[in-house]
């Protein structure tokens, strides 16, 4: 039975609230709003760049990339001369910035874990080096560090004529670091193809031991046995072919050093300033996933009796390395990027590269466009990467 | 009967004392056989690099000399830096009023140094600060009571370094909190613009930034309407660190649980309440370790101005060294430098832990 309202009550319905106060509706206010001022705002600065560039008539598009570069380049991976084209030079760029940041990145990891293990060590001594080298190396700028070290190549070492020689087959003087290498010899390449062979072979060898020890809990030492194939096989390839010992050593000719391998002073600084100042970061990387282990587990595996390498190997490192694993990419990608420092000392990275062309042809747009789509190219390429692994990685919980 | 029978005390060897500089030495550095090894040739590999830098740095070097004076030395000329101490600190700040930039870096100092007490950190404080900062800015500028205007062309240094710097990381910080809000707004336009911004700016180098601001930011202006190159690097340092910021705030940001927000909602609070009261004190709490880490990167990084031409302290100290008098005193210079901001990172980064550890309200 419906109740008997009092007379002259109005009935109150359901209103709804105005515009101003639905969450829904100011929502889409809101982005209409943002989305409205950014395209006005990328607008307004599109129309006044067109404006700009018709008056000082600069040239748009990347037409440029075909034509000569007209500049020489101090080193480069592949062929390259002046009469190139800008395509060229900018690859030669990319490949000089690939070549440090792939070598840096090898050693930092490398001088980052033992210097983060010798953090973490009993013998004082050690630990407290380690923990001075990590401390003063994060706190300087590494533009600084740059500076630094190839000031040292610069100023230290002395000319070509008086070059240091801390033993044979290796020089130190101001136009770098030349060293003795093995005469090219068609043995070489032959050893080089026998340990990717043996590369691969390892890991589908230590594939199937995986599974055969999660099958049968039989365990296959893949790893021991690839490493023991990778020196041996090459050996037995070297003696094979007469094991040619013939070196490339350099001497003095004139001013300069011939033969053996250079590297650059400019490469050597850019190397050792950014392997110092972010292998420091590594090593606090990676001396915080080892104590992110709980003693439980370390104790608990012991427990089970197994040995101190299998413990390492079979409980520490797979959940360090869960914890070390994305903050280290993401100083691999730092290193990546602080190679553009190189225009700083004179290394011909992409950016410097770049740079160059910019003041050639007045196109400054395009070349900082290009700038950040390679450097976006190789960030986004690598986050997806981290994506993947980080799913497979992941702990899979109840 | 069968108790456990008790060692009677006269049986007891006296226990081994642990103490005294022998014992230390065994038990940290002589332990193990590999232990003692790596002393052995750690120490040896000291023995060969400290005493000839000690000889190096203090024995043989000059303080206070001439440039030719040190020609004949072997050590290291220090010289360099008392004899050039003005222009590595103040750059091209006009003759005669040197005492504006240092005054100005005083007043900065002391104001941070007094905010350092959380227990002051009220709004006279905040009023502090803007009057403060009026303060340096019309002693850095000039125009009044008489002061000749100096450019900013002119301010270099020092007091350069650190205006990016303090500015790089004080505006960037609300600008990253509200990117990374934005980033988990529920609205998908402002969600969108924010990762891109924050993935295109993590993306690049601070580099391709700087150049952006120097070469390209002229051409984006109408024509006649120029802004000033040293706001122009300010503004790219800020966006840049801004990005950084974001991230790891986000991070924070996720780590709060469900019902924080839940707790906020049932009490009635609006977004903007929420935020500001329950999830941001909390949130930004527990990453200080990663936002100090960025703000100490974001200084450091000020010195990459030099690359673009600013006269920041990395690019005065570099035109000191091209002077041919000091030229060939490079380590002696770098090595100043380094100290300086060593000295200014660790001072951060051991205030950081002491806030960390103060508004640390866990169990």
């Amino acid at each position: 039975m419906q109740r008997q309202l009092p007379p002259n009550t109005e009935v109150l319905k359901p209103t709804t609230p105005p515009f101003w106060r639905d969450e829904g509706k100011r929502a889409i206010v809101f982005q209409v709003v943002a989305l409205l001022i950014v395209v006005l705002v990328s607008y307004y600065l599109y129309s006044n760049t067109q404006a700009n560039l018709e008056r000082q008539s600069i040239a748009t598009g990347f037409g440029f990339l075909d034509k000569e570069a007209s500049f020489e380049i101090g080193e480069s991976v592949i062929e390259y001369s002046a009469a190139d084209t800008y395509t060229r030079a900018l690859l030669v760029g990319a490949l000089n910035t690939l070549k440090v940041s792939f070598i840096g990145i090898v050693l930092t990891i490398i001088i980052g874990t033992i210097v983060g293990i010798a953090r973490l060590s009993s013998n004082w001594l050690i630990s407290r080096l380690s923990a001075v080298y990590i401390e003063v190396m994060q706190n300087i700028p590494v533009l600084l560090q740059l500076f630094f070290w190839y000031a040292i190549f610069y100023e230290a070492f002395p000319s070509p004529r008086q070059a240091l020689n801390p033993f044979s087959g290796l020089f130190l003087c101001n136009r770098g670091m030349i060293f003795a290498v093995p005469q090219a010899h068609a043995a070489h390449t032959a050893m080089g193809w026998t340990l990717l062979l043996v590369l691969v072979c390892g890991w589908f060898l230590n594939r199937w031991g995986y599974r055969r020890l999660a099958e049968t809990g039989v365990p296959f030492p893949a790893l021991r046995i690839t490493l023991a194939a990778s020196i041996l096989l090459p050996l037995l390839v070297w003696v094979a072919y007469g094991a040619p010992t013939a070196m490339d050593v350099p001497a003095l000719r004139g001013f300069n050093f011939q033969g053996g391998v250079t590297v650059s002073p400019e490469f050597s600084a850019l190397l050792l300033g950014l392997v110092i100042y972010t292998s420091a970061f590594v090593a606090e990387i990676v001396r915080a996933g080892i104590q992110s282990v709980g003693r439980g587990q370390i104790e608990a595996a012991m427990a089970i009796g197994l040995r101190p390498s299998r413990v390492l190997q079979l409980v520490v490192l797979p959940q360090a390395l869960r914890v070390i694993i994305p903050p280290l990419t993401s100083q691999m990608l730092n290193l990546t990027k602080n190679s553009s420092l190189a225009i700083a000392i004179g290394y011909a990275d992409f950016v410097a590269v770049t740079n160059t062309m910019i003041n050639q042809t007045g196109q400054a747009i395009e070349g900082v466009a290009l700038i950040m789509l390679v450097f976006l190219f190789f960030s986004l390429s690598t986050s997806l990467f981290m994506n993947w692994y980080n799913k497979k990685m992941a702990l899979v919980e109840r | 009967m069968n108790t456990p029978q008790q060692p009677s005390r006269a049986y007891l060897a006296a226990p081994i004392r642990k103490i005294g500089a022998l014992a230390w030495f065994k038990d940290n550095l002589f332990n193990t056989w590999y232990n003692s090894l790596l002393t052995v040739l750690t120490l040896v590999g000291l023995w060969f690099i400290v005493p000839p830098f000690l000889k190096w740095a203090f024995i043989d070097s000059l303080w206070y000399s001439s440039a030719e004076a040190c020609r004949d030395i072997e050590g290291a000329c220090w010289s360099i830096v008392p004899n050039n101490i003005k222009f590595i600190i103040l750059g091209f700040f006009p003759e005669g009023q040197e005492w504006r930039p240092i005054l100005a870096m005083i007043m900065l100092l002391s104001l941070v140094f007094y905010s350092k007490e959380r227990t002051r950190w009220n709004k006279r404080l905040g009023w502090f600060w803007a009057i403060g900062l009026i303060i340096m800015g019309s002693l850095m500028y000039g125009g009044l009571f008489g002061m000749p205007v100096v450019e900013t062309a002119q301010w270099s240094g020092l007091p350069l370094t650190m205006m990016l710097s303090f500015f790089g990381m004080v505006a960037a910080y609300p600008l990253g909190v509200l990117l990374a809000l934005g980033r988990r707004s529920k609205m998908p336009a402002i969600k969108t613009l924010c990762v891109v911004y924050i993935e295109m700016i993590r993306g690049v180098p601070l580099i391709s930034l700087l150049f952006m601001s120097s070469i390209l930011f002229p051409l984006f202006l109408p024509d006649g309407m120029t802004i000033d190159k040293v706001l122009r690097a300010q503004v790219a340092i800020i966006l840049f660190t801004a990005a950084y910021i974001a991230e790891v705030v986000r991070g924070g940001l996720q780590a709060m649980p469900r019902g924080q927000y839940e707790a906020a909602d049932s009490l009635g609070l609006n977004y903007r309440q929420t935020m500001r009261l329950i999830i941001l004190p909390q949130a930004l709490k527990i990453v200080i370790p990663p936002t100090v880490g960025i703000l100490l990167s974001a200084f450091k990084d000020t010195s990459l101005v030099v690359i673009i031409a600013l006269y920041d302290v990395l690019k005065t100290t570099k035109v000191t060294l091209s002077n041919p008098k000091w030229t060939g005193y490079s380590t002696e210079a770098y090595i100043f430098l380094a100290v300086l901001y060593f000295i200014c990172c660790y001072a951060m980064s051991s205030y950081s832990r002491r806030l960390e550890k103060e508004l640390h309200t866990g169990h």
